[in-house]
């Protein structure tokens, strides 16, 4: 299930924030609605917007929010350069332009029936999160359900909250991993991909979902396949520098991919050969 | 009580394979042990005669950096080895380590299979290959952390 957009894809429509999340000191969340009435579209988990700070310029960024809230729409971005930092000093009320949803999505639907490993790090949860609202709205198609999720630090940890709320949650495996703890943190300290062996799954079925850094996901696929996950069982979500997101412009070109298009969520046997590859 | 703890060891994956006769010899130099949330479980510095099989809780492996106080490099959980300083002179703990939950755990006589390791070499190279593995692993993971991948300009 992908869902593209509607209109003219190069054409932004304007939209206006609704609500503003700090989820960290340099991580937003906007809750934008249509400045239109009317409008608005339906995407799948996994896809991305161009987001426009008009007089600035326009990024890619990952939906965060529930596929149910549409045609609300969330983009969790981390403020880290010119035009994230001018969305940062956005307020409640203020427009964005959104062109899209662009792109493939996680594969929610093949996994049904099976274990789901959803792996993040960092920001990576945010493109992640639409699919874990997809699994936990439809709990009993699915059958064993692991997050493993590693920040930086304590304070670099998202959705705090609902990470909380889904600790809670019977049905829903947790574990949160820091690369470096602080003295008021209890938890995991070290690398993702360790909290793999914590979250069993049948290796004959189950289906992974993972996003983050490059690194990360090069080493948690190889964790992965050392406890018997094929790469075809693993989804990667990549990100380039996508600027027209319709695989015109090949400013993301990937080897022979473009992420926009191709991708940005990519089984893992078509893009194995290519992580990690100097000249791409 | 032998019997529970050999069956407990031979389940394990470090111990996969190893011959009965191994297993046995190992499981004489293992008992039950168990640390309180906040219980020291090896001091910086000190001996390092024993290992550690975490069955269950979580370890945080710890440096004291003055002026900072404690700070966790590591948790060992559920599952992992904890421990690798009784292996190699000067048997002593280069790091500390506290229980951040309570921890049940098999506390293994360091010095005890030492010496049977020096006396069965078959024995000794079997266990310095599986943990050698462990500590490449933690290896890469060091690698990994210090390259902080989730920062700003990663």
């Amino acid at each position: 299930m992908t869902a593209g957009p509607a209109l003219d894809p190069m054409l932004p429509r304007p939209y206006r924030i609704r609500r503003v999340h700090r989820e960290t000191h340099d991580t937003f969340t906007f809750e934008l609605a249509p400045a239109a009435r009317g409008e608005g579209c339906s995407f799948a988990p996994g896809q991305f917007n161009m987001l426009y700070v008009f007089g600035m310029g326009e990024v890619p960024v990952s939906i965060s929010g529930d596929t149910a809230s549409s045609p609300s729409l969330h983009h969790t971005t981390r403020a880290v350069g010119t035009v994230t930092r001018a969305m940062q000093a956005l307020k409640r009320g203020d427009t964005l332009g959104v062109r899209g949803p662009f792109g493939s999505s996680w594969p929610v639907d093949e996994a049904a029936g099976r274990d789901v490993i959803i792996i993040a790090g960092g920001i990576g949860l945010a493109p992640l999160r639409p699919a874990l609202y997809h699994l936990l709205a439809q709990r009993k198609k699915y059958r064993r359900i692991s997050l493993l999720y590693g920040a930086r630090t304590p304070q670099d940890i998202l959705y705090r909250h609902e990470l909380e709320q889904w600790r809670g949650q019977f049905d829903l495996d947790v574990h949160v991993t820091v690369d470096r703890g602080s003295s008021e943190w209890n938890g995991n300290v070290g690398v993702v991909t360790k909290l793999i062996q914590r979250a069993p799954f049948d290796r004959s079925s189950a289906v992974a979902l993972i996003c983050g850094p490059e690194v990360m996901m090069r080493f948690t696929v190889m964790e992965l396949q050392k406890h018997g996950l094929p790469l075809e069982r693993t989804y990667l979500s990549l990100e380039r520098n996508m600027k027209c997101a319709v695989g015109f412009c090949g400013h993301c070109q990937y080897g022979p991919l473009f992420i926009c298009k191709d991708g940005p969520v990519f089984r893992g046997d078509r893009v194995a050969g290519l992580l990690g590859r100097a000249e791409i | 009580m032998i019997q529970t703890l050999e069956k407990i060891i031979a389940e394990h994956p470090f111990f996969h394979d190893l011959p009965p006769h191994n297993l046995q010899l190992i499981a004489g130099c293992a008992k039950n042990v168990r640390f309180e949330a906040g219980q020291v479980v090896f001091h910086e510095g000190d001996e390092a005669d024993q290992f550690y099989f975490i069955r269950e809780g979580l370890v945080a492996v710890e440096l004291m950096i003055p002026q900072r106080g404690f700070t966790t490099v590591q948790t060992v959980g559920e599952g992992e080895m904890l421990g690798w300083s009784w292996l190699l002179p000067p048997y002593r703990w280069h790091f500390g380590a506290r229980a951040l939950q309570p921890v049940r755990a098999l506390v293994f006589d360091g010095k005890c299979l030492r010496t049977k390791c020096e006396e069965d070499h078959d024995l000794g190279y079997e266990i310095l290959k599986r943990f050698t593995h462990i500590i490449s692993e933690r290896l890469d993971a060091t690698r990994l952390q210090l390259l902080d991948l989730y920062g700003a300009h990663a």
